[in-house]
């Protein structure tokens, strides 16, 4: 194989150089077959999913499940789309952009007080409170979240999904922006100072956009969380206006169980935003993910 | 980051001993908007379910005080224990199948290679479906009459999965495992491509094999990862919900009723707040005692900064 020659060759030429990475360029056979066999079995059902979406109902039925249709066609999606999935997509659309936007916002700010003056009891305080928020799971609050929406006469609006999912994201943004903020060199903000920046002035022209991939991160991170939620849409709404989009397509397979293409085709159209995000931040979210976490 | 200071001429600064770190006083305000809505929407309904677990309400009507009612009936119901154990079986089942092959793939992505990288783009992919669309997918590709191993008249396939107990909590185990492996695969290759090149070359010199190294050198190297990584896999564990909602509902029967279903459905659809707030209250107990042990194990401040040390 190919691959294994250019393995070989490259294993040659470190070992040549002197300063090989000793664990890059020799042949892993059981950590290759893994990622390997992990890479059909997430391929599998997502290839099904694709060619499934462009089968009729009746190919569906007849056809090989995993031979792509002769004649492809996009009516599944146009059923899709005529079961209300544009309306879907601008609710999740808007409670996604409506929580990620303040949410990162203000966890900017929090974290930059954090870094910049956290000795005080106070922001100790705070920042012992989000540590200890990231261990809240969301599913064991959502009956008090239930009735404070209720008592504030949000039930059944997109308002009600988005408060809570703010307030959610919060603490692991802080902690990823205050480790990105902390990394900031101090002669900076000294020097910033020094120019006569005030500590606001500071926080938007310095360490924002020093900080821009974490921020980035964070944003498709949340985004991605909200854009996902399932539980709160469930609770916390009822008509089918207010749908989002997993509980759209969690209601459209039980209208719809029986017909599969049209089914998988409703999956297709609820992550192609998703898929297009993360095309757009790929590198800064893969980064900044492993950065975040990988230590 | 030299140069910042280089160009500095300010007798003030340079007066300073070199160790003062430069904090500016009242900021506090900044943190006020996250803290408002933190506390509103997370803090309050955390403190708000240990009240509600005191009280008995369906839902709509008012909210009446009862005591240890809740807690009487929730503690005697047989249910708590089987969920217990049913998300028990969960966890350990996951951590179990996920650990080792993550491991794996994290050892094999880390090496540079154009073609691997490649590889850990398309392995992102499922972290980018709604577990409510992997479920409903899942649903449908192993649906026994019309899914996939109908389609192929492949026999192990076209089981019931959905309608026998073990059948469903295994396939409940291997889909949270479809959709985390690629995501903890690469928080191991980040910990993997942070152990320094110079502990591996030293141990060819000592003439330590490719298994010998991975277990004397990459492994315990990769401690930390292995906390952080099982942390987010237990506690993450807790809160599926979406997928086994929208897989199995719990079923078939109660076999897949973890401890997060049993408090919405005891809540949401039998309509008994109050028992479903102890659960939710025993959820929070559950969750908080498994970060706390894992983090016993690590003992290292997760707010440390990351260049530290590099």
């Amino acid at each position: 194989m190919a691959t294994t020659a250019t393995a070989e060759g490259r294993r040659q030429a470190t070992r040549e150089a002197g300063s090989s990475r000793a664990r890059g360029g020799r042949r892993n056979w059981l950590g290759g077959a893994a990622g390997w066999l992990w890479l059909v079995i997430v391929l599998v059902p997502i290839y099904w999913i694709l060619i499934t979406s462009l089968k009729s109902q009746t190919t569906y039925y007849d056809s090989n499940p995993l031979v792509p249709p002769s004649h492809p066609s996009l009516a599944n999606y146009r059923t899709v789309i005529a079961a209300d999935f544009i309306r879907y997509f601008l609710n999740s659309l808007v409670v996604a952009i409506g929580a990620v936007v303040p949410a990162v916002t203000v966890s900017f700010m929090a974290a930059y007080a954090i870094v910049r003056d956290g000795r005080g009891w106070f922001l100790r305080s705070v920042n012992a409170l989000f540590l200890m928020g990231l261990a809240i799971p969301l599913q064991a609050t959502v009956i008090p979240i239930y009735l404070i929406i209720i008592r504030l006469h949000l039930y059944d609006s997109l308002l009600a999904l988005i408060l809570p999912s703010i307030a959610f994201a919060i603490p692991l943004s802080v902690l990823v922006l205050a480790n990105f903020i902390r990394d900031v060199p101090k002669e900076l903000f000294e020097a910033m100072r020094i120019d006569g920046s005030t500590e606001w002035g500071t926080l938007w022209r310095l360490a924002l956009p020093l900080t821009r991939p974490a921020v980035v991160t964070v944003s498709i991170y949340n985004a991605l969380t909200i854009w996902n939620g399932f539980l709160l849409p469930l609770i916390l709404t009822q008509s089918p206006t207010q749908r989002t989009l997993p509980l759209a397509l969690w209601s459209f397979q039980g209208q719809y169980g029986i017909n599969v293409p049209a089914v998988v085709a409703a999956v297709v159209l609820t992550t192609l935003p998703i898929l297009i995000l993360y095309t757009l931040g790929r590198r800064q979210l893969l980064s900044g993910l492993t950065a975040g976490f990988g230590k | 980051m030299g140069t910042a200071g280089d160009t500095r001429v300010d007798t003030r600064v340079a007066a300073r001993p070199a160790t003062t770190r430069v904090r500016t006083k009242g900021l506090a305000w900044l943190a006020v908007p996250a803290l408002v809505f933190f506390v509103a929407f997370a803090l309050v309904p955390l403190i708000g379910v240990l009240l509600l677990s005191f009280t008995s309400w369906n839902g709509i009507g008012a909210i009446r005080p009862a005591g240890f009612a809740s807690w009487h009936r929730v503690l005697r119901d047989p249910g708590l224990p089987h969920a217990i154990w049913v998300t028990f079986e969960v966890m350990a089942l996951s951590w179990a199948v996920q650990t080792p092959i993550s491991i794996l793939i994290g050892v094999f992505l880390a090496a540079r290679h154009r073609y691997r990288a490649l590889l850990a783009v398309l392995y992102f992919i499922p972290l980018l479906l709604s577990s409510a669309a992997i479920a409903v997918s899942y649903k449908a590709l192993l649906d026994p009459n019309f899914g996939l191993g109908a389609g192929l008249n492949f026999g192990l396939l076209s089981q019931d999965w959905l309608g026998r107990p073990g059948l469903a909590l295994g396939l409940v185990v291997f889909v949270v495992s479809w959709q985390f492996i690629p995501f903890h695969s690469l928080i191991y290759q980040g910990g993997v491509r942070q152990i320094p090149v110079t502990l591996y070359e030293a141990a060819q010199l000592d003439g330590a094999g490719r298994i010998r190294q991975f277990f004397s050198i990459t492994l315990p190297q990769l401690k930390y990862t292995i906390i952080t990584s099982s942390t987010l896999m237990v506690v993450g564990s807790l809160t599926f919900f979406d997928l086994i909602f929208v897989l199995t509902e719990g079923g078939p029967g109660d076999a897949t009723r973890v401890l997060a279903l049993d408090m919405y459905k005891t809540g949401f659809q039998a309509n008994l707040m109050g028992p479903a707030s102890v659960i939710a209250v025993i959820l929070v107990l559950v969750g908080l005692v498994l970060a706390l042990l894992l983090r016993r194990l690590g003992g290292r401040d997760p707010g440390a900064s990351q260049l530290e040390g590099v």
